[in-house]
């Protein structure tokens, strides 16, 4: 018998998390986002998802996306609030803050100025608005730092192995094209130019072109003789009606969804429209996976840890969502006037603190592995054997 | 398990046939070695076992290739992967996956194994090529030897019957190219694995081969036993060339079945070629083995870093005009390193790089390439133009010489290319002369090679020496980095061999090179402990004799 420490000790030895958990944890936080203007939730937010990157992301090269996500975030908000400021005539209120010398523009541009009286409440609905966005930004920046792309596509459902695997090479040239582009640059100084201007990109980009196309075929070549889109004895007509009824229902869960997240013109539709896609896309998979006779190798298991992090992404949505049902004024204060503090209701609070409960439920990731990809040398050298 | 039944293939375009009505019969668990010049249809061949010919590369094929009784006109390639595992030239254009074991278990994935089954096969696989500790490296920090193991092993995982592997040396230092033929041999004689090698490098296969099938050119074939097809074959590794010349019947095959034979010739010879003879090794690791003219270029205390791997240590040296300086070591020993930091394409964290004078970090191109020009290891690289002659003309304005030096200089390197031929079009061998011209052009007083015999065939390989010993000839110094032996045996007047970066051996290269079983060269260990290199310095011993 395990003890139950011993149980949960397992449950939590180093390991890399399964993408598909972190990307669904990160877009439920995201759709949390959409759904409040609260500065303090957003914030909060955008802290939650922080902590979980910092204690759970690998060292792999793309942990690192998260900063670069929110920076980006950061700069949206800078310009947005600078428009808001300067052109937008959009939030009314008579606090003004400073009077700018205003632009006179013709009356068919209405709802648009340059310069004028900049009120307090505009830049506040900016900021609450970029600040929305931030977050969602966050959100994403926080998936991807935590889960590598490429592993999440190695986990597409059978009926869509074929394109994952060109999605995954063409993933893994375009670092080699650099590392090509490096190269060939190097060998022209060698003829006596340094590659500037339109001819030296002439001169760099025929010979890696053309051996990329070279290359791109020797590839071909090796995956025809590796097996890859061996049918078995699936027909032809069967697997091309189970890879479209997949791909059908994940343009009605897209669909569905940005009707969900986005809550314009078809919020009513959204729920249903993904559920449908949903049992759409789950039906071709299933029905492509009974038949077909590839099998995976070490597939990432789905465990509890998984199911933690899920349930804590969807279950932070549910009650952001459902607060902001409860109290509409604290949960979506932009645009309103006069301006208020922000409060922040107790349930919500709770929520975030589930959001960023994944950073001690999950295992840690496995230690760095020895040898990082270190810089690529002019002239490609081998690593010492 | 091979049947070819009056096969001809026809590409496209093509106005003779690739092959042309051959038949060969490759019995099961033998080793059958592919050899031929280039262009004499090798990868046809090899590609016809499993189908890429016709059915990726287009073309029209008559009669039958039948492999383990699958005929290879009904089944695809994706339906022979489970009989056929083909390893290409290039292992790293093959690869699909990101790191080391996704890419061992691609092709399972596709047969449908079982997971138990595929974790399985990835663990003995690793441990057979000896691939353990790469597991989970990324694919692209692999260094070359490593690579072709990955690639060997991602072919042996869906357990083939029949492996192909094109040139799966050529990359390769000594040691790596004997640990993968080793493997090949326990998978050939444990498993009863059966496999096809084209190889340009006899001197590394030739004595494992059950079965030789030469290549003679105009879509012909001839096959028989490695003693059979190697005694009049045109294309022979060292051990047979001696063979031929000492009057050896049959021809031993291995440096120890020569060796058996070579007392009859010892008897004959000096203890070695007039100047291993006289010329004792100088004293200290910079001392230039004679001919030494004036120093072209010092390297002095050099170390160089890739992050945290260090690529070159406190390397010192000198390079004389006269001299051909073979750079040997294992893959990712520094020699490319080397190479690039006498031509200003790496940084060095410390030290100094004098080119006559320059410092080829701080010397413009135009300048630079006037006192060192380097080929690198893949010559395309250097090219650009759509045609040889266009190559030519853009060589001479870049180099500020006349117009038709480089055409001139190409002329008498290689008078066959045709000028309007597309230089992808080329030879590997006629591009490498092709690159070099485009080198030479500028009148370097240092001449730089990085593995300039990948892929050549002897007769390139042949070209390759007496212009390299015509340059040195003239003044020029020359400096190979290179993992063939024969070469360096036969051009090579000082030997450099590196080791992680750091200088391990420096001398003449008849003392280097005889003290050393990993890169002594064959004639060398058949005719120990007498200092012997290669076959012509004995055949002209032996003129002398009478």
């Amino acid at each position: 018998m395990t003890s139950p420490a011993q149980r949960v000790q397992r449950l939590l030895e180093p390991r890399l998390l399964h993408p598909g958990a972190w990307w669904l944890w990160a877009l439920a936080l995201a759709a949390a986002a959409t759904r409040t203007t609260n500065p303090v939730v957003l914030l909060l937010l955008v802290a939650a998802a922080g902590v979980v990157v910092a204690a759970r992301r690998s060292t792999a090269p793309w942990s690192r996306s998260f900063v670069a996500f929110v920076l980006a975030g950061a700069v949206l908000l800078a310009v947005r609030m600078a428009f808001a400021a300067l052109v937008m005539d959009t939030a009314p209120g008579g606090t003004v803050l400073v009077t700018l010398p205003e632009v006179g523009l013709p009356a068919w541009l209405a709802g648009v100025r340059l310069g004028g009286a900049v009120t307090a409440e505009g830049l506040v609905f900016a900021l609450y608005q970029g600040l929305q966005l931030l977050a969602v930004l966050a959100c994403v920046g926080a998936a991807n730092a935590l889960a590598d792309p490429r592993r999440l596509l190695r986990s597409v459902p059978g009926a869509l192995y074929e394109v994952g695997v060109a999605l995954v090479v063409a993933l893994t040239y375009a670092p080699r094209l650099v590392e090509d582009a490096l190269r060939v640059r190097a060998a022209q100084r060698l003829r006596g130019r340094a590659p500037s201007g339109l001819r030296g990109l002439a001169r760099t980009a025929v010979p890696v072109l053309e051996g990329g196309l070279a290359s791109s075929l020797d590839l071909a070549a090796a995956m025809d003789s590796r097996g890859f889109a061996r049918a078995g004895d699936v027909p032809v007509r069967f697997r091309r009606a189970t890879g479209l009824l997949v791909l059908a229902g994940l343009v009605g869960v897209a669909i569905g969804l940005f009707g969900l997240l986005g809550g314009g013109t078809l919020p009513a539709a959204g729920a249903p429209l993904v559920a449908a896609g949903v049992a759409v896309a789950l039906t071709g998979a299933l029905l492509a996976g009974r038949r077909s006779r590839r099998t995976r190798y070490r597939p990432d298991p789905w465990s509890l840890p998984e199911w933690a992090t899920v349930g804590c992404g969807v279950a932070a949505a549910a009650v952001v969502l459902l607060a902001a049902a409860r109290w509409p004024a604290a949960m979506d204060p932009a645009g309103r006037v006069p301006l208020v503090l922000p409060e922040l209701p107790l349930p919500v609070l709770a929520a975030l603190l589930v959001a960023a409960a994944p950073a001690v439920l999950t295992p840690p990731p496995p230690l760095p592995a020895a040898a990082l990809r270190r810089p690529t040398p002019a002239v490609p050298a081998g690593a010492p054997a | 398990m091979i049947r070819l039944d009056r096969v001809s293939i026809t590409y496209p375009d093509a106005a003779a046939p690739a092959l042309d009505e051959v038949s060969l019969l490759v019995p099961e668990g033998e080793l059958c070695l592919v050899v031929g010049p280039t262009g004499a249809g090798k990868s046809t061949l090899l590609r016809a076992v499993n189908g890429l010919v016709p059915h990726f590369t287009g073309g029209t094929l008559t009669g039958t290739v039948t492999v383990a009784g699958r005929d290879t006109r009904a089944h695809r390639p994706r339906d022979l992967a489970d009989v056929v595992g083909l390893v290409a030239q290039d292992p790293s254009s093959g690869f699909v996956a990101d790191v080391v074991e996704d890419e061992l278990a691609f092709g399972m994935e596709w047969l449908g194994i079982a997971p138990t089954v595929m974790r399985r096969r990835v663990e003995e696989t690793l441990d057979l090529l000896g691939l353990a500790e790469l597991r989970s490296r990324p694919l692209g920090t692999l260094s070359g030897g490593q690579r072709q193991r990955v690639a060997i092993g991602a072919a042996l995982t869906a357990h083939p019957r029949v492996l192909v592997l094109d040139e799966p040396t050529s990359a390769l230092d000594p040691q790596g190219a004997e640990d993968v033929l080793a493997a090949l041999q326990r998978l050939v004689h444990d498993l009863g694995l059966t496999v096809v090698i084209a190889e340009h490098r006899l001197e590394r296969v030739v004595q494992y081969a059950d079965q030789v099938v030469e290549l003679t050119g105009q879509g012909r074939l001839r096959s028989g036993t490695p003693a059979q097809v190697m005694q009049s074959c045109a294309i022979a590794p060292p051990v047979v060339e001696l063979a031929r010349l000492a009057g050896w019947q049959p021809p031993p095959l291995s440096v120890r079945d020569a060796r058996r034979r070579a007392d009859e010739l010892r008897p004959l010879l000096p203890a070695g070629p007039p100047e291993a003879v006289e010329g004792p090794a100088e004293a200290g690791p910079t001392a230039g083995p004679t001919p030494s003219g004036p120093v072209l270029a010092t390297v002095r205390d050099l170390r160089l870093r890739y992050g945290p791997v260090p690529a070159l240590r406190d390397v010192d040296l000198q390079l004389r005009s006269g001299q051909v300086l073979a750079l040997m070591g294992r893959n990712g020993a520094g020699k490319s390193s080397l190479l690039g930091a006498l031509v200003g394409l790496v940084r060095p964290q410390t030290g100094e790089v004098d080119v006559g004078g320059l410092d080829p970090r701080r010397t413009e191109p135009q300048t630079l390439v006037r006192a060192v020009g380097l080929v690198p290891q893949q010559p395309a690289d250097l090219l650009y133009a759509t045609s040889v002659a266009a190559e030519c003309a853009q060589a001479d304005a870049d180099a500020g010489r006349p117009a038709g030096s480089t055409a001139a200089l190409l002329a008498r390197l290689a008078p066959e290319v045709p000028g309007a031929a597309h230089p992808r079009d080329l030879s590997e061998g006629q591009r490498l002369l092709l690159a070099l011209a485009v080198v030479l052009v500028a009148r370097p007083r240092l001449v730089l090679l990085d593995e300039p015999t990948r892929g050549l065939d002897y007769e390139a390989k042949r070209r390759l020496v007496s212009v390299l010993r015509e340059l040195a000839g003239a003044g020029h110094g020359v400096v190979l980095a290179t993992h063939d032996v024969e070469l360096v045996a036969e051009v090579a007047t000082r030997v450099v061999i590196l080791a992680e970066g750091e200088v391990v051996a420096d001398g003449p290269a008849e003392e280097v090179l005889a003290g050393s079983p990993a890169f002594a060269p064959q004639v060398a260990k058949i005719l120990a402990p007498d200092r012997w290199l290669s076959v012509p310095q004995v055949a002209a011993a032996l003129e002398l004799v009478g």
